[in-house]
């Protein structure tokens, strides 16, 4: 699951589109399981779409004349399933997005929330093998939003996918990216796991780009591990898959300058450095 | 920033200045008139070009040599095949499939659960009633003749319109062909139309079908055209997502995302198909038309106003409805609605056929209206005429001795009295001051033409019916414009019953004016100036209307009283609007002053008349091209003027 960032205009939707070839990129080239997507002929291209992509538009993109059960099954009349397994296929995905129930509504008769689950319904109906999201969550509220990134969280468990999703809210990246891209004027900057971009920006940009981000709910207690080399090892050890965030209360009532961090499995991976975790914490001394 | 007013002052300046002196110059010539050289007075002979010759020339090549008159011809039967189902159908013609007549209760019914269908009880009244109406007053059959060919003209007209205008939305090319040939067609007066079609089809029902089909095409292929290109791309890329054909994407996605352009578009077909049928009575077409012609020419007032009632009933049901079709929303049934709840007017569809059939069998009455049996307000209407216009008549005389006296007749004089050089440069003058060179350009290469044309005398006569029509509409409408903007409600009120006038097919605007002042120069003017007076107001009120409240209350707050407010800040902000009504009073006023001519004019529209009647293809084109030109070089200005003015004003308010 890759994550895309960047500043307004920098190029991300550009970008997704060229992956899913709405547009024709002027150089590089896209490859899907080995097959140039640039290469495609206009029939290839289109048995692509209808077996393996899916795609969450921004503005949410539904067709206004049909139902919600429509739009959702519009995919699969396209690649000309039946009528009666596409309704079925369509009620399925509208009862797994928490719309059953409303599969007679017309798009105008949604609030937005509702409108892009049905979006995303339609774009699960085909069960696509890549999933592309175009800042899904950006039109609604705080606390809808946190909602609809558990369902995506739970979406996401249940069909491994490839998944390229844009964002413009980094905190929503950190909870959802495998790696995250950041994009400035049509080129990515970095590609990397959340915690390298936050701990080693590739460049300038990228360290302004995340010079706000609370560091402590990126770093992770394994990621800041220095090796024992003979200090004392004792009392109780941390979780190296916590986030210093999640760890801040303990670490800052802990008298201990090394704190004994182990993997998720038990094992002893070394200690961690109190004062560099505090740092990153607090912020760092002045 | 700095150097860009200084510039632009610079060209205005400029502007001013070629301006004022072609005007000079024009002045100049109008006041030298009798030591011109009558070439400038009017156009040598030599310098005529024999259009009509040329374009007769054209017409018989087609006809004669390509073949097309088989073509036509075969389009024809096709038309003429499906008016005489239709016509079987609503008034029982003796034609196949001979089920018909449909009782007049069922179609009545149909039309009120139509109209309950779209819009409510009240469309389903007013639509009901309409058709009782026509029935109750034994019209029936003019007006299913009507009816019949908009029932298979506007289809037509649709499709027409909506291959055109995909044609035109995807290659850049044929959107480039056929926009020019839209300006000049919308332009075109209906008369030119019909010639053509006359030479080609004949006269009588299927000519008139097909001067509707022909007449009514534009509007769809713009509408088409602009709802294409209004739908979302993203709402495309999701259907190209979705893996959807081109044809997939075009029939599933485009067109229907493009639904409600496409509903104005037909809407608009259905009301130009209606004023087109109602003049194709010109060319035989029998129905309200013909009935209305021929009444108006024998001066049955009463009959006449009994057909007009009809029409402008007609008119607002089919407009009625189809708006509301344009506008209605799509709604969901809740779940496990029964077919019943989910199929309501379908079902109360077929009960009220069922309750018309049955009662089409308790009495003929109710199938076919006799003669003996209609109802007839004439005789109470021409009493109140009478008595009305013995009332008014000592107004409506003097009011006709003066125009004509003081006004028509010295304003024509003076119009015909101007030397083609002076009416030539005067006009470059116009155009340099409003657009620059180009708009000179433009408008001397519309009207050179015409002056080339021959026709100069009487397209001087139509241009003098013209301003004196707009002048006087413009004194009517700007006041009442801005009386009716001073308040929402009365706004609200005004602007429906222009959006209702304007539905009206402008035959009507003759009925009134021919009972108040007979058959002459006032009566048209009078019918113009009504027509005319419609957009004026309209679009003063849309224009006052719009003005950003924060403004007016800027101006409030710098101590502006009402009337300071309105003629510092509303009435400027609101010109570009004004002058976009102006311009299609314009248009209106030249078309009506064509159609009035059948009262008796002798300008442009009488010869076109006469060229209708010997069915001279040449000549009426020509004619009707000189019209279009007319109107086409008003546009250009007043368009030119009123975009340049928005531009100013944005610029100003930064
Ligand atoms: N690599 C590129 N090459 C050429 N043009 C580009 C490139 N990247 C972006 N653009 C241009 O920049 C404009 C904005 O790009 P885009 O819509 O992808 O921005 P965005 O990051 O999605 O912004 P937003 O966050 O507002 O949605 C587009 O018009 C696009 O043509
Ligand atoms: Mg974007």
């Amino acid at each position: 699951m890759l994550v895309v960032m960047g500043l307004s205009g920098s190029g991300k939707s550009t970008l997704v589109r060229c992956l899913a070839r709405l547009i024709d990129a002027t150089s590089g080239s896209v490859t899907i399981e080995g097959n140039d997507i640039g290469a495609m002929t206009e029939s290839q291209l289109i048995d692509l779409r209808r077996r393996k992509m899916g795609m969450v538009f921004q503005s949410f993109g539904l067709l206004p004349h049909r139902t919600a059960l429509e739009n959702v099954a519009f995919p699969l009349e396209m690649r000309g399933q039946d009528r009666v397994s596409r309704i079925a296929r369509a009620r399925e995905m509208l009862a797994l997005v928490g719309l059953a129930g409303r599969e007679g509504y017309f798009p105008r008769e949604l609030s937005g929330g509702q409108q892009q689950r049905v979006g995303i319904a339609r774009s699960l109906a085909v069960e696509p093998d890549i999933w592309f999201l175009d800042e899904p969550f950006s039109a609604l509220d705080p606390l809808i939003r946190r909602e609809m990134q558990d369902e995506f969280l739970r979406l996401k468990g249940m069909m491994a996918k490839t998944i390229v999703f844009i964002t413009h809210d980094f905190d929503e990246a950190i909870r959802l990216a495998d790696r995250i891209a950041i994009m400035k004027d049509g080129a990515v900057e970095q590609c990397d796991t959340p915690e390298r971009i936050v701990m080693a920006p590739a460049t300038d940009y990228v360290a302004k780009f995340t010079s706000a981000v609370d560091r402590s709910r990126v770093v992770h207690a394994g990621a800041l591990v220095v090796p024992v080399e003979g200090r004392s090892v004792q009392g109780p050890a941390v979780d190296a898959g916590d986030t210093l965030h999640a760890l801040a209360r303990q670490l800052l009532c802990d008298m201990r300058d090394h704190i004994p961090v182990t993997a998720p499995n038990g094992a002893m991976l070394g200690l961690l450095d109190r004062a560099a975790a505090v740092d990153i914490i607090l912020g760092p001394e002045t | 920033m700095t150097a860009l007013p200084g510039s632009q002052s610079g060209i205005r300046l400029d502007r001013k200045a070629v301006s004022r002196l072609l005007l000079v110059a024009a002045v100049l010539l109008l006041i030298g008139r009798n030591h011109l050289p009558a070439g400038l007075l009017r156009l040598p002979e030599a310098a005529v070009i024999p259009f009509a010759d040329w374009i007769n020339i054209g017409f018989a090549f087609l006809r004669d040599d390509l073949g097309l008159m088989t073509l036509t011809r075969a389009f024809a039967d096709v038309v003429e095949f499906l008016l005489d189902i239709t016509a079987n159908l609503l008034y029982g013609k003796s034609r196949w499939p001979n089920l018909g007549p449909i009782p007049w209760v069922a179609i009545a019914g149909t039309a009120a659960v139509l109209g309950h269908a779209l819009g409510g009880w009240r469309l389903a009244a007013l639509a009901g009633g309409t058709f009782v109406w026509i029935a109750v007053m034994g019209q029936w059959k003019w007006a299913m003749e009507t009816l019949s060919v908009i029932i298979v003209a506007s289809p037509l007209s649709i499709l027409l319109g909506l291959l055109l205008g995909s044609l035109a939305w995807r290659s850049k090319l044929a959107e480039q062909i056929l926009n020019p040939l839209l300006n000049i067609a919308q332009s075109l007066p209906h008369f030119a139309y019909m010639i053509p079609v006359v030479v080609f089809i004949g006269v009588g029902p299927k000519a008139g079908a097909i001067v509707t089909i022909i007449f009514s095409v534009p509007p769809m292929i713009r509408m088409t055209l602009l709802g294409l290109r209004a739908v979302s791309p993203e709402i495309i890329e999701s259907g190209k997502m979705s893996g959807a054909t081109r044809w997939q994407l075009m029939t599933r996605v485009r067109l229907p995302a493009a639904r409600t352009e496409l509903l104005i578009g037909v809407n608009q077909v259905i009301m130009q198909s209606l004023a087109m049928v109602v003049l194709a009575s010109f060319i035989g077409m029998p129905g309200l038309g013909q009935k209305l012609l021929q009444l108006l020419q024998a001066l049955k007032i009463g009959l006449s106003v009994e057909i007009g009632i009809t029409v402008v009933m007609l008119a607002i049901v089919l407009d009625r409805l189809s708006k509301a079709w344009a506008h209605q929303q799509p709604e969901h049934h809740d779940v496990g609605a029964s077919w019943l709840a989910r199929h309501r007017m379908l079902a109360l569809w077929l009960v009220v056929l069922l309750a018309a059939f049955a009662l089409s069998f308790v009495d003929p009455y109710f199938v076919e209206v006799e003669r003996k049996q209609a109802l007839s307000l004439a005789v109470p209407v021409d009493a109140a005429v009478n008595g009305f216009i013995t009332l008014v008549n000592p107004v409506t005389d003097w009011l006709r001795w003066f125009l004509i006296t003081w006004v028509l007749i010295p304003l024509r004089d003076s119009f015909l009295a101007l030397p083609v050089a002076s009416v030539l440069i005067g006009l470059a003058a116009v155009g340099w001051r409003i657009g620059g060179r180009r708009s000179a350009l433009i408008c001397l290469a519309f009207v050179l033409p015409i002056a080339m044309s021959g026709w100069w005398d009487r397209a001087m006569i139509t241009v003098y019916m013209v301003f004196v029509s707009v002048a006087l509409a413009l004194m009517l409408g700007l006041p009442l414009g801005v009386l009716g903007s001073s308040r929402p409600e009365r706004a609200g009120r005004l602007l429906l019953i222009c959006d209702t006038l304007q539905t009206f097919p402008s035959f009507i605007y003759l009925i009134p004016v021919i009972m108040l002042f007979g058959v002459n120069d006032v009566a048209v003017v009078a019918a113009v100036v009504v027509f005319a007076t419609v957009p004026i107001v309209r679009y003063t009120i849309e224009g006052l209307r719009n003005v950003p409240a924060e403004t007016i209350e800027a101006a409030a707050m710098s101590g502006a009283n009402q009337r300071q407010i309105l003629w510092q800040v509303r009435l400027p902000l609101a010109v570009p609007t004004m002058l976009v009504g102006a311009n299609q009073s314009v248009m209106f006023a030249l078309f009506m002053v064509i159609i009035a001519a059948f009262i008796g004019t002798q300008d442009l529209g009488q010869e076109m008349q006469r060229a209708l009647s010997s069915t001279d293809v040449g000549k009426g084109l020509t004619l009707g091209l000189a019209v279009a030109f007319m109107g086409l070089t008003v546009d250009h200005l007043l368009l030119t003027w009123s975009r340049n003015r928005n531009r100013e004003l944005r610029g100003l308010n930064g």
